[in-house]
Order: structure tokens, then sequence, then C-alpha cells
């Protein structure tokens, strides 16, 4: 098993004809994803590495079955583009694109309200299940199947860790990027409760930065909720507060916000807290085994 | 982004939200005639710098007589304004902004941003005006309203007379807060913004309300579609070399420590700044290649940590996904060839074509010092800074 991507799940790319697109597209496939087609407007009927491009999402959910979507769509034009897959009935929407107006993110969520689907991003490296479904643009190479849930926002730090975790010989059941924009589709509680739910996932390893408040209900949930361990890092512990690191969510805007004042209260909530991010690997190996 | 307060003003008045009849002055003269065209008696005098905090800096001054006018802007312009939030060097103080006074009979506070929690837009306001809002919410968390807006409907008129009679507004207040609201909600709106305040929201004279003073900041990636606010970025108020870096599509943040560090990636680059900081090592900088790292980029990353002179070693620290290792050891050898670089550099490639990129910087013959791993990374930078100290 795995959460929100498995080895069945019918793969549409959004955006699917670009060099971006085409390029990731290809090596998900390489990796064992199962890529239905894709959507390019205007370029309908046409075929793209052997598959079938659409116009709209509607047709390619009608004519593949798609209940993924990656999309991989210029930023301006991203909102729209979730909103299509959202309207179109798919169940895991994907969004790669970095750089996307938070203001359309706050429409975005207003329109996905009651809708069952699983928002992953924006400004995310992807969602990977190894070898069985990797939708994004992660080096998968680094990536095996095993045991530990790995969820991140940031998506560097996310391979750091996996590259870490593999080193010790510790493998993935999924690994999702929720990625570093301040209002985002999913947030650490969702991927949490879907790794507790997961029969195959022993442990989780859940990689924060500063800004919000995220990491710190996470733990809070988990706390009440999840039988199984969380090792925890926050990234930014030397980050100058009111600077925006990068992410336009990592910014320190108040005393909470910062990197120690997560990994403290997470660690009062029963987290097992790295403070150095060259020992996440080494640290799950001791509290997992 | 930021804009000025003159800025803030002129953009809110458009939308209706009263502000005072004032103007900004480049120079003594100007500021004068500005005074004498505004009449009256006494006239506030305020620096023109993003950073808050002026009034305890000497930046915002009650004048008396045109003559005052002239001389607290004689003081302002030219000089480097000292605030909490500038740092010791202060700011340089290009223009003041010369408005009618009023008399004040009690301060509010009124703000937006988009709320991490509720994911919307919110509205906070507070009937203790005047002072710093994340005090009030510290002190006194009850004094702090917040409202959040539903995007499909926008802010509602009950919600504004909701948050005005919590305010302690009443009678004819009632209305002319909620119409100040609902102006700022569509400026926030209309003009993609990340944050707007309005504080102090005077009760002034005669019992009206006035944006005494006000700051916006907007999302640096929605100013493709606003050209009007885009204009408004004034760069002599911003890092230089932040500036330059972002011209070549390098996030880059001024730091005060002394290992330069270039990576790819904003999360894995604050991580590798935490290893420096584990490892005892003060970090210089935060710097962010981005994806797509061509040589060039590379080589444009070095020249911009090199100009912080405080800068004594370098660890490079990428993880290619998108990237590819082999283009930044081409980088990293032109860098070498093209600079003269003499601190100490340590360099930690994984990922994607790993095996193409050691190689490269192994026959160029330059001393980098290469490591396994983060942890490696961080002990041998820190090392590095020891022997060459």
């Amino acid at each position: 098993m795995s959460v929100f991507v498995h080895k069945h799940s019918r793969v549409i790319i959004q955006g699917f004809t670009g060099q971006h697109a085409t390029f990731h597209a290809e090596e998900s496939m390489k990796n064992g994803t199962t890529v239905v087609g894709g959507v390019t407007p205007g370029k309908g009927g046409q075929e793209h590495l052997g598959l079938p491009v659409f116009d709209t999402v509607h047709q390619a959910v009608a004519e593949t079955g798609a209940d993924v979507s990656g999309i991989f769509v210029p930023p301006p034009f991203a909102a729209d583009a979730i909103m299509e897959a959202l309207e179109a009935g798919i169940g895991v929407i994907v969004v790669i694109a970095d750089g996307i107006p938070v203001q359309d993110m706050v429409r975005v969520k207003r329109y996905a309200a009651g809708k069952d689907a699983i928002i992953i991003g924006p400004n995310t490296p992807g969602i990977i299940t190894p070898d069985a479904c990797k939708v994004g643009i992660m080096p998968s190479h680094i990536y095996t199947p095993g045991r530990i849930g790995v969820v991140s926002r940031s998506g560097t730090l996310n391979y750091e860790a996996v590259q870490q975790m593999s080193e010790m010989g510790m493998g993935q059941t999924t690994s999702v990027g929720i990625g570093g924009d301040p209002v985002n589709g999913t947030d650490f509680v969702t991927v949490l409760r879907a790794f507790e739910a997961d029969p195959e996932t022993e442990a989780v390893i859940m990689i924060g930065e500063i800004g919000g408040q995220q990491e710190v209900d996470a733990a809070r949930w988990a706390r009440e909720n999840m039988s199984k361990p969380v090792v925890g890092f926050v990234a930014g512990v030397s980050a100058p507060p009111g600077r925006r690191m990068g992410h336009a969510g990592a910014i320190i805007s108040g005393e909470a916000d910062t990197a120690n004042a997560k990994m403290d209260l997470m660690e009062e909530l029963g987290v097992h807290v790295v403070r150095n991010p060259a020992l996440i690997g080494e640290t799950a190996r001791r509290v997992f085994s | 982004m930021n804009i000025h307060e003159y800025q803030t003003k002129e953009l809110l008045r458009g939308y209706g939200v009263p502000v005072p009849d004032g103007r900004v002055a480049h120079n003594v003269d100007n500021a004068a005639t500005i005074a004498e065209e505004l009449g009256g008696e006494r006239w506030v005098v305020k620096a023109q710098i993003h950073a808050g905090g002026r009034g305890k800096g000497g930046g915002v001054k009650v004048a008396s007589s045109i003559d005052e006018v002239k001389q607290f802007t004689n003081e302002m312009i030219g000089t480097h304004l000292v605030t909490p939030q500038t740092g010791a060097e202060g700011r340089l103080v290009q223009r003041v902004l010369v408005e009618q006074a009023c008399n004040i009979n009690k301060e509010f506070y009124l703000g937006m941003v988009i709320d991490r929690a509720t994911q919307r837009i919110t509205v906070i306001a507070s009937a203790s005006g005047g002072m710093n809002i994340e005090e009030v919410a510290k002190t006194d968390p009850d004094r702090v309203i917040r409202e959040a807006v539903d995007p499909a409907v926008g802010l509602a008129g009950f919600q504004c007379r909701k948050i005005a009679a919590r305010m302690g507004f009443t009678g004819k207040q009632i209305g002319e807060a909620a119409k100040i609201m609902q102006a700022l909600y569509r400026a926030f709106r209309d003009k993609d913004a990340l944050l707007a305040e309005i504080n102090p929201l005077a009760d002034i004279d005669d019992g009206k309300l006035m944006a005494l003073d006000a700051k916006m900041s907007f999302d640096a990636n929605a100013m493709y579609r606003r050209p009007d606010i885009t204009e408004l970025r004034d760069f002599d108020e911003e890092d230089t070399k932040e500036v330059e870096a972002s011209g070549h599509g390098l996030n880059y943040i001024a730091l005060d420590g002394n290992v330069g560090c270039i990576v790819n990636g904003a999360g894995l680059a604050m991580a590798t700044m935490d290893a420096i900081s584990f490892h005892n090592g003060k970090p210089a900088n935060f710097l962010d290649v981005g994806g797509g790292a061509s040589p060039e980029k590379v080589g444009n990353a070095f020249r911009i940590v090199l100009q912080d002179p405080n800068v004594k070693a370098i660890l490079v620290n990428i993880f290619a996904g998108i990237n590819r290792c082999d283009w930044i050891a081409e980088g990293l050898v032109q860098a070498m060839r093209e600079l003269d670089i003499q601190v100490p550099i340590v360099v930690r490639l994984a990922g994607t074509n790993v095996e193409k990129g050691a190689p490269i910087l192994e026959a160029s013959g330059f001393p980098f010092i290469m490591a396994n791993n983060l942890d490696d990374a961080a002990t041998r930078v820190v090392a590095a800074l020891e022997d060459a100290a």
C-alpha cells in the first residue's frame, strides 16, 4: 500500500507538450508510472510520447479514466488548471508550479471546498510511491520502496532526507512534498492522517520550515491520533526574522514561527525532533529500530 | 514588495479611504511650498523609508511654522534614519511627506493579511491603535478582532459592521468605519496585496475617521499583472546585492556570518545554514540558485557571495533533482578561472549526474575540498575556516 498514489493510479499531465512536462512524464513512465495521456488546449487529437493529447481535462477523464493529474502549466495559468481538474473529478492533483499568486490559491481553496480531492502543492517536487507512481520532478533513483512515509514542505530537503535514509537502508512507502507556499492544497495533518491509515507505513518523517504553525498543529494531531512514531525537523534555525527565505511561505512573522520554537513544541508533543539536518537518517534509524 | 507610505496613501485615497491632505517633497523649498499650499497652522513632516518605527528614530515631526517644516525637512533628507527596524546603519531618507496635522481623539488599528490558518484574507482590527499590533496580540489578545473573508462573497457589509461595533464605534461612525474596511478590502484584492495596515485609523477633530498612517506590501508573484504597483518599487530601499541576485534568477539574502553558502532549493539552503550553525559556524548568506542552474548562474552566485568582504570560506551544496551536477561542476571550474577566489571552497554534490560532476572538479586541478554528505560538508567548511584564520 501507499498513500494518495499507487500502482493503479492513472495519471494525466496538464501542460503535457511543454518541455519540462515532457521530460518528467518520460521519467515517470520509466519509474513504472501509468501515464494515460495529457492536456494541452488547442492540441487535442494529437499524440505525444505515444499517448493521446486532449483539449480539456473533462475529455481526458472521459476517454482515459484518469484519476490523478500532474499540473505543469506556468504559474499565471495554474489556478485555472487546478479548478479544471477539480471540476473534472480528478482525485489527486499535483501542482508543480512555483510562483502562483497567493490570492489565486485562496480562490482555488474556496472552489475545492466540499469536493473530494487532494491538492498537493503548489511549489512542490511532487509525490512518489517508489517503483509504482511518481508525479513530479524529483530524482526517482534516490527513492526505494519501504516502510517509512516522508512528508516535507521543501523539495531539495526532501531529497536530502531520503538520501540519508537510503544510506541507512530505509525505504519509503510514499514521499509527499506539500510545497513551500503559504496557502497550499494539503497540510501536514492530512498527510499524517493518510500515513496513519496506511497499513504498510510504520513510521513518518516530517520536514517543515519556518513560517506558520502547521508543523505544531500536526504534532498536536499526531499526539492525539497517531500510533506510529514521527521524526521531525524544522529548517531555518539560522534564518533572520521578517525575511522571506526563498519560499513564499518561509518567513518568520512572530516568535512562534521560528524553527526552534516549533521544534521545542513538537518535542513536547512527542515528536522525535532532529536538531541537525545532517542527522535525519541516523535519527530515523535509531527511533524506528 | 513594499511601497512608501505616500504611495500607499495615494492608492487608498483612490479607493475612498480618507487620508490627510499632503504631498511628497524632495527638498526644503519643495516642502515649504507644499505646506503653504496646504494651509493651516500645523503640519506633519514624515521621512519616507520602508522601515517602520520611524517616530522612534525622529522621522516623524509636527511643525508649527513654515520655518519648522523647512528645519525638519532639512534634518531628515540626506541623513540615515535609524529605527528599530533598520539596523544600526539606518536608511537614507530621500523624501518626506508633508501633511496637514489634525487633532486626534482616539486611535484604532485596522489591517488585512492572508491568514495561513484560515487560508483566507482576514481582517485584523483593534481599539488599541497607534501601537504595534503584535504587542497587543501578545499582551491583550482579547482586544484583537479577526474576521476571515469568504473569497466567493467578498467582505460583507454585516462583517464590517460587526467588526466596527467590536472596535467600539457607535452611531454614524459604524457606517464610516465599514466604508473604510470595504475600500481597504477592494484595494487589497485588486492589487494582490499580502498585507495592508492602517495604523492609526484616527477619530479626529470633528468625529471623522482618517487613515493617519498606512502600509501595504504586495505579492511579488502577482506583479506581472499589476504594472501600476510594479512601477512604485523603490530599488534604493533594497539591498543592492539582493537586487543584482534576483536579476540573475538567484535568491540571495545577506546575513552577518563568514561562511558563504551556494545551495539549490530554499529548504536545503536553510538546512545548510542550520548545519553550519550546528557546527558553530556562521552563515554569511542564504542563496538558492534554483532549478536549471547553468554554469553562468553558478558563476554569478560566486560573484555575489564574494562581494561580501566577511566571507572567509564557501560551502557549495547541490542536491540535483531538476538540476545536473555536471553543469554545476562546470560552473564552479569556470568561476575559479574567471574570479580571483582566495577562500577555501567546500563542495558537496548529490543527485542527478553526480558521477559526472565530481571528475570535472578533480580534473580541474583547483583545490576544491570535496565532502560526502551534508554533515561532512558543514564540518569541513568550519574546519577550513579555522585553518585559514
